[in-house]
Formats: structure tokens, C-alpha cells, sequence
């Protein structure tokens, strides 16, 4: 009798979409390529970036089948030096940079500032079409037979000797670049003007911190790399000696343009994804973000410092002995703000309640691999030790782990943390937490012996290795891992489409989060956000642990009494 | 199957670099290892309805922060200064090195060494004395990288850069370019040589060869194998009861002892050399030792060359008696080197005999 009192309460209980929200607001297809709504572009940014990430991931795949054998199997030096270029600049240019700021950045920042939006709506309609005309580009270059200069683009290779479609790429890449410098405008422009009544900037979420530092990178930064790819294009074009010595040019300027913007490119890349694990530590902790400040401020202390820094890519370029090893005093300067966010996260759980959903499971995996590719930074910001590592598959084992890593697994789990917001509906815990330890072991298989490749001397981007039969064995063991990180990759394309048609509804709030975007919007939100103007009265991250522990624990009790 | 762990030490700068590198890597296991036992014994203990104590929590604490940014940045900077000082050591060029001169082109590496010998995607260095290379790129920018040595350096087109490295085990140590350079990066790939400086020396007074040139002719090398081998004990001027005469054997008829005959032309040589049973000459026995698997290919030509010397179809290349070889006491270097290497060294002469042999058999 009481059981089915119970499960009446609960049924009643049972939330409901909003009959009017952002997504069903209008059903036809103007509506959505005209819209000037921050969510709809965010679902656009979001069908974009994920197109963009399998394309990247199939020239990986490539990639790994080719490097099987140490005479390839498939493709020829040509295609394989396409694949690789192809995967690095889709994975960066028209993933990475974009995927959370321009997806959930767009959707998050008015939501949890009190905002109806951002403050140039129809500028960031402008940033996703400029986006997709430079994929666009970039597409129409790879089917004209695609570029193979890397995605660093050193010259005089990309601008004199390679005989492929390089301008095509660089225009696209340009375009690419003011999309995401439109964004990072209307960001701080945002922040700093359309925060709600009480919403003072040590109330607004860590998440929004790091985007505001993000944008400040993005657009001191992203003009220098388009100038720098534009003049790669005349020199290609025109024959005006800007980077080659045979025009009268140099080729170390273009690695010193390049760098300038290409390093902060990796903050710009793992900030946002900084801000996402701070919510979901906070979250699943039911705790305050330990250390707030720290945090925030280590956010501008790296957007600062890793403007200085480009030179670590460059110790054996020729650059003077004195200025790498400056370059090198500082990269260990703006490791130490990326050290306090690790510890001040893992300290969060201190005294609270942990909950193992789907996006911890990812936040926990973010903190492991992330550690391991700081900690394998010190190998390369120590200018001794980067003599013998820079340009081998040390690197690319170590930017892996920062960029996939932490910025995949950082998105991944933001998506599965504001799923059910965006959507409004929940999708399969089950085959969340799956996919999230699929991710973090493939991950470690396929990356892990590349540190051993790379200190054993395999140079990167190399197709052939028969010099050195004996690297064999760890690159089958990368490709064997790649195979099961490719799988954790697909598995959430299932189960989040299938949530969106079958999934229960979410309801506003379903992880019981602080925050407006959860406690004053509903899920999906209506197309103004908010029913009324939100007033923040408390601080940020108003978690109770205590409270949540023991209820849950009643709850349990209940359960086995029942 | 081999999991190598480390690459060879082969330069005095790899067990100095090897130490930072796994000072560092003990540095990484124990930091790892600290962040992942905090992160697992925080979200264990506080898992959601565990009995942990809760109570009084505090979400900031100056002086934790303090300690945690401490910590980091003094052994950073331990290990900024000590990687600087291997930094510099690398980039110092030593005063009296062997100077080298590299150039890096699509997609292959040449040297010049001082007195002029010239290598391509090798290296040959001596053993123990510093080596410096002065690099420079023809086209766009490659990297010398030599993993084995611990050394790397940018090779650009307008500018030449240095790299120097000295050398502590003898042997061949891997050379790669380290910079994509466009199609054939992966193969734009060579060999450092260490020899000893005895080696060493000999190698640049013979012109970049290990072994002394011995500008002789194929004949002469074959008169050479002939007397080291001691052919002539039983092939003498003359047939004799042990063995036939090869004066004038070269394109004369031979009858054999299964009742045919054949042209003693190259092939039937070569046979009767490796395998003389096959092909037994008429009125001989089993006597002769097979040279299958003793004498390489190179060597059966230079044979084959010195008897058509002797004189062909069975007529004497010179009137009257035929004097033995005299022995010439000069050591022939037998399966010590590459057919190909000796071929080369050689020069054109004996190579352009090896093909007149071939084509006009």
C-alpha cells in the first residue's frame, strides 16, 4: 500500500519539458539558419564540431593502420603526409579551438550569467557561417587532393615547395580564425556587461572565468596567426619574400608568428575544458570549487603567461641559447597555475559527497590524463631535455594527453553534464559510464607508447620507419588502443540520439546543481532563457554535502526497508 | 618480442642527458602517482553516503595554496636550471672539434669532411674526439636529429646552424631528419659510423674508404684469389693427372666425362668453380673441393676474368712455357666487405669489365 503511495508521489513528481522551448520554438529550417539564438547556434556549432571531429578521427585511423608496419600498408608517403595534415588541422583548427567555446560556451554563458542572450546575437550567427565557409574551403582543398605541409605550415615548405593546396587551406583557415575571434568578442563583451542583478564576477561560475580568459587569448592571438597565414599565401602566390631566404626572406620569422599565436592556441583550447571540470567537480561533490580565486586567477595568470611562452617550440630552431632559456624560465613559471587547478580540483572532494555519475567519471579521467600531460611538459619546457624530444612522438604523445586528454574528455563530459539541459532529456547513465572508461583506457593504450617511441627516437611524422624495425611493437600497441579509444568515441553518438527521441525527461534540475542556468532555467530553456530577470543573492557553488550525503543515505534506507 | 626502453648512450652527452631525463621521469611517476592516490582516496572516502566526517569543511585555504604553488616552483626550478646547464653544454661548440659539413636537401643528407671526402646519408666520425657539423639546408628546413647521441639541431635554408657530439662506442648510429620536409620525410634517413681513431684515420687516407684502394684489374684481383686459394697447386700449365690446364680453357670445348661436350664459356666456369663435380672433364676424378658458399660472386667474376687472361679457344696467351703466378703476399680482404663496396672501389675499370662479361658471354 505505502509502496504504491510512493510511487504515485513520484510520478507526480515526474518533471516536464517545457511545452515552449528554444527547440521547438520553430520547426523550419530558416528558423534555425537564421536564428540569432545563442542555444540554436550552439546545436549548429555542435552538428558542425562533431562532423569536423569524425572526419579528423578517420585520417587518424589512417594514420594508425598505416603505421603498423614499418613499411606502411596502405598509402603512399604523399597520401600519408595528407592524412596526417589533414587530421592535425581539422582536429585543431575546426574542432578544438571551437568545439566548447563555440558550442557549450555559446549555450552556457547567458544562461549562467542571467543573460537572454549574448550581447551580439547576430554576430555569432555571422562567427558559425564564417566557420562553415572555412571548413567549407578547407574541404573543397582536401578533395582537390588535400595539403601536406602539417598543420604548422613551416616554411618555405608551405609557401615555395609544396605543390598542394595550400592557399586553398590557409584562406579556410583564416576564415576559421575570425569566426573564433567573433566569438571571443561577443563573450567579453557579455560577461562584462550583461550579468545579472547581483552577479558579481566572484559569483559568476569558474566556467565563465575561463572563458572570459580564453577570449582574451583569442583575440589578442588570432589575428597574428591570420596575418602570419596570409602572408604565408602572398609569399605562395605573389613570390614576395617574407619567409623564404631564396626571396629574401626567413624562415624562423614564420616559426616565431606562428608559435606566438599557436601556443596560447592551446590555452585557448584547454581553458574552457578547465571550466567545465570545475562545474562537474563542484557539482558531484556537492562542494564549492576549492580555492575559487586561485582558480580564477590561475585562468588569467595562464592566459597571461602563455603569451610568453611561444619560444619553447623553437630551443633547437636557431633561436639564440639565451632567449630559449628565458623561454624556458617562464614555461615552468605558467605550469604552476595548471598544477594548483589539479589539486584545488581533487580537493574539492574533500568533505563532500561524490557522486559517480557519467560527467565525474569523464572530470576524474580529465584529472589523470591531465596530470600526466602537464607533468610530461616539464620533459619539453626543460630546454636540456627537449634537445633530444622535440619533434619526436614524445610530443605528439604529450599534446595528445593535454588535448584529448583534457580538452576531448573535458567536452565529453560538459556534454553529458548539460545533455539533459540542451535537451531536456536524459540519456543512458549505463552506457555513459561505459564510454567514459572505453575512452580513458583506449586512451592510455594508444598514447602511452608514443612517450616510449618518442624517447627510443621516432620522429614524428614519419611514414616509414624500416631504419627501425624494433618501434614496431609499441605501434601496434597504439593502434590496438586507438581502435578501442575510436570505439568509446562512436559509443555516445548512439546513446545521445537515442536519449533525444526515448530518454526520460530530465526535468530543470537533474543534478540537483547550483548555478542559474539549472536553478532558474528550464530544461530545454525557452527561447529568452528565463521567465522573469534572475537575481543572484547567494555565492556560487552553494552545494550542501552534508545534506545531500544524508538524504541519499535515507534514501538508501528506504530502498532496503521497502 | 623486444620492448626496448632506451635508446643506446653512444655521445658523452647521453648518460648527462639520460640522468635529467629520468630525474624528471621519477619526478612524473611520484606526482602522478600523489595526484592519483589523493583524487582516489578524496572520492572514496566522500563518496555520496559514506560515513566520512563531513562536518566544518572549509573551501579555501591561503596557505595550502601557498604550499601547493611551493612546491612545484622550487623543484622547477631546479630542474630549469639544470636542464639549462645541459642546454648550454649542448650548444657550446668545442674549440678544436672535427669540423663536418652537412647539407640537408630533399630528401637526403651530404657531408664533406674537411679534406674533401664526401658522404651521403652517412656520417663517418672517430671515436672520442668531439665532432662538429656545420649544417646548413638547401631548400627548406630539415633537423639533424642523432637520438642515439642525444643531439638535435634545425638544419635551415640561409643560415648555418652547429651541432657537435662526441662520440663514446664505436658502431652505426641512426640519423633522421626531424622536420617534416614534404614527401620523403620519413625516408630522409642515414648512419652515423664510429670508428676508432686508428679506423678513422686509415678511412680518411684511403678517401673515405675502410680499405685501401687496390686499383687492380679484375684479372689481377683473380690472380690474387687464384694463388690465395692455391688453384695453381693442381690447375698447372699443362694438363697433369690431377687436374686440367686452364690456359686457354675460355671458349675452347670441353669433352666431359658423361660423354658430352659443352663451350667452356662464364657460366660453365662459374659451375665448374662452385660445383666442379656437375661438369667433370673427361679423364678427371671427384678431386676438386666445391667453392659453393666460399667464394662470393664478385669473387668467381674476378676468377673467371683472370683465366680468359690466360688466353682463350684453347690457344696460350703467351708463346713458350707458362710461369706460375708468383705469390704477391698482398692480403685480399675475402668476405670482409660488401661485392658491391669492392666493386665501387674498384673504380669504373673493373665494373665495366663485369658488364662486358656479363653481356658478351
Amino acid at each position: 500500500m505505502s509502496s504504491t503511495v510512493i510511487e504515485q508521489a513520484v510520478e507526480r513528481e515526474e518533471p516536464a519539458a517545457p511545452k515552449k522551448n528554444y527547440l521547438n520554438a520553430d520547426h523550419t529550417i530558416k528558423s534555425w539558419l537564421l536564428t540569432g539564438d545563442h542555444k540554436r547556434i550552439a546545436v549548429l556549432y555542435l552538428i558542425s564540431v562533431t562532423f569536423f571531429f569524425f572526419l579528423g578521427g578517420l585520417a587518424a585511423a589512417f594514420i594508425r593502420a598505416e603505421l603498423t608496419s614499418p613499411m606502411g600498408t596502405l598509402l603512399n608517403s604523399e597520401t600519408y603526409n595528407k592524412m596526417f595534415s589533414a587530421h592535425g588541422i581539422i582536429m585543431i583548427f575546426f574542432f578544438l579551438v571551437a568545439a566548447i567555446p563555440a558550442v557549450l560556451g555559446n549555450f552556457l554563458i547567458p544562461l549562467m550569467i542571467g543573460a537572454r542572450d549574448l550581447a551580439f546575437p547576430r554576430l555569432n550567427l555571422a562567427s558559425w557561417y564564417v566557420f562553415m565557409l572555412g571548413g567549407l574551403l578547407f574541404i573543397i582543398a582536401l578533395i582537390m587532393g588535400g595539403v601536406d605541409a602539417g598543420w604548422t605550415f613551416y616554411t618555405p615548405l608551405s609557401s615555395l615547395y609544396s605543390q598542394t593546396q595550400i592557399t586553398l587551406a590557409l584562406v579556410g583557415l583564416f576564415l576559421a580564425g575570425f569566426s573564433s575571434i567573433m566569438t571571443g568578442v561577443n563573450f567579453i563583451a557579455t560577461i562584462h556587461k550583461m550579468r545579472a542583478p547581483g552577479m558579481t564576477w566572484f559569483r559568476l561560475p569558474l566556467y565563465v572565468w575561463s572563458h572570459y580568459a580564453t577570449s582574451i587569448i583569442v583575440i589578442l592571438g588570432t589575428p597574428v596567426v591570420a596575418i602570419t597565414l596570409l602572408l604565408v599565401a602572398l609569399e605562395r602566390g605573389l613570390r614576395i619574400g617574407i619567409f623564404s631566404p631564396e626571396l629574401g626572406g626567413d624562415p624562423v620569422l614564420f616559426q616565431h608568428m606562428f608559435w606566438f599565436y599557436s601556443h596560447p592556441a592551446v590555452y585557448i583550447m584547454l581553458l574552457p575544458g578547465m571550466g567545465i571540470i570545475s562545474e562537474i567537480m563542484a557539482c558531484f561533490s556537492r562542494r564549492p570549487v576549492f580555492g575559487y580565486k586561485f582558480v580564477a586567477f590561475s585562468s588569467m595568470a595562464i592566459a597571461g603567461l602563455g603569451f610568453l611562452v611561444w619560444g619553447h617550440h623553437m630551443y633547437v630552431s636557431s633561436q639564440s641559447v639565451y632567449q630559449g632559456i628565458i623561454f624556458s624560465l617562464i614555461s615552468f613559471l605558467v605550469a604552476v597555475p595548471s598544477a594548483i587547478k589539479v589539486f584545488n580540483w581533487s580537493l574539492t572532494m574533500w568533505k563532500g559527497s561524490v557522486i559517480f555519475s557519467t560527467p565525474m567519471i569523464y572530470a576524474l579521467g580529465f584529472l589523470g590524463l591531465f596530470t600526466i600531460g602537464g607533468l610530461t611538459g616539464l620533459y619539453l619546457s626543460a630546454i636540456g631535455t627537449d634537445i633530444h624530444l622535440t619533434g619526436t612522438y614524445f610530443i605528439v604523445a604529450h599534446f595528445h594527453y593535454v588535448m584529448v586528454g583534457g580538452t576531448v574528455m573535458a567536452f565529453l563530459g560538459g556534454l553529458h553534464f548539460w545533455w539533459p539541459k540542451m535537451f531536456g532529456r536524459m540519456y543512458s547513465e549505463f552506457w555513459g559510464r561505459v564510454s567514459a572508461i572505453v575512452v580513458f583506457v583506449g586512451f592510455n593504450f594508444t598514447f602511452f607508447p608514443q612517450f616510449i617511441l618518442g624517447y627510443l627516437g621516432m620522429p614524428r611524422r614519419y611514414h616509414y620507419y624500416y631504419i627501425a624495425p624494433e618501434w614496431q611493437i609499441y605501434n601496434v600497441l597504439s593502434t590496438a588502443g586507438s581502435t578501442v579509444l575510436g570505439i568509446g568515441f562512436l559509443m555516445p553518438v548512439f546513446y545521445l540520439l537515442k536519449s533525444l527521441k526515448s530518454g526520460p525527461i530530465a526535468g530543470p534540475n537533474p543534478w540537483g546543481a547550483t548555478g542559474l542556468e539549472w536553478e532558474a532555467a528550464s530544461s530545454p530553456p525557452i527561447t529568452l532563457n528565463f521567465e522573469g530577470m534572475p537575481k543572484v543573492v547567494g555565492p556560487v557553488y552553494n552545494y550542501d554535502a552534508i545534506e545531500d550525503s544524508e538524504s541519499y543515505r535515507r534514501e538508501m534506507k528506504e530502498k532496503v526497508t521497502k | 618480442m623486444n620492448f626496448p626502453l632506451m635508446p643506446p648512450q653512444a655521445s658523452e652527452f647521453a648518460p648527462r642527458y639520460d640522468a635529467l631525463f629520468w630525474v624528471i621521469s621519477g619526478l612524473t611517476v611520484i606526482f602522478t602517482i600523489m595526484v592519483a592516490v589523493l583524487i582516489l582516496a578524496l572520492a572514496s572516502k566522500y563518496k555520496r553516503g559514506s560515513n566520512a566526517d563531513r562536518s566544518n569543511p572549509s573551501s579555501h585555504n591561503t596557505k595550502l595554496e601557498m604550499l601547493l604553488m611551493g612546491v612545484p616552483t622550487i623543484l622547477g626550478m631546479v630542474i630549469f636550471v639544470w636542464s639549462a646547464v645541459l642546454f648550454i653544454e649542448a650548444r657550446t661548440m668545442p674549440k678544436e672539434a672535427q669540423e663536418i659539413f652537412v647539407i640537408g636537401k630533399r630528401w637526403m643528407w651530404h657531408a664533406q669532411h674537411m679534406n674533401g671526402i664526401r658522404e651521403n646519408n652517412e656520417i663517418t666520425v672517430p671515436l672520442g674526439a668531439p665532432v662538429k657539423l656545420t649544417m646548413i639546408s638547401q631548400d627548406v628546413v630539415h633537423a639533424m636529429y642523432l637520438p642515439d647521441f642525444r643531439a638535435q639541431y634545425h638544419v635551415v635554408p640561409g643560415r648555418y646552424t652547429q651541432l657537435h657530439f662526441t662520440a663514446t662506442k664505436p658502431g652505426t648510429y641512426k640519423m633522421f631528419c626531424a622536420i617534416h620536409c614534404g614527401t620523403q620525410h620519413s625516408e630522409m634517413v642515414g648512419y652515423v659510423h664510429v670508428l676508432p681513431q686508428a679506423e678513422f684515420d686509415a678511412w680518411m687516407a684511403n678517401g673515405g674508404n675502410r680499405y685501401a684502394k687496390t686499383n687492380l684489374t679484375m684479372a689481377e684481383a683473380g690472380k690474387q684469389i687464384w694463388d690465395d686459394k692455391g688453384c695453381g697447386n693442381c690447375h698447372q700449365t699443362l694438363d697433369n693427372e690431377r687436374a686440367p690446364s686452364v690456359v686457354g680453357i675460355y671458349g675452347s670445348t670441353r669433352k666431359l666425362a658423361d660423354g658430352t661436350t659443352a663451350v667452356a664459356n662464364e657460366d660453365y666456369l662459374r659451375e665448374s668453380i662452385l660445383r666442379p663435380w656437375n661438369r667433370l672433364t673427361e679423364g678427371y676424378e671427384r678431386t676438386m673441393q666445391a667453392y659453393d658458399g666460399v667464394l662470393s660472386e664478385e669473387q668467381v667474376l674476378n676468377l673467371v676474368a683472370y683465366m680468359k687472361s690466360l688466353g682463350q679457344g684453347g690457344t696460350s696467351p703467351v708463346k713458350g712455357e707458362y710461369e706460375q703466378p708468383e705469390k704477391t703476399g698482398r692480403d685480399f680482404p675475402v668476405g670482409r666487405k660488401d661485392p658491391v663496396d669492392i666493386a665501387n672501389e674498384r673504380g669504373s675499370a673493373g665494373a665495366s669489365q663485369a658488364h662486358d662479361l656479363r653481356n658478351n658471354p
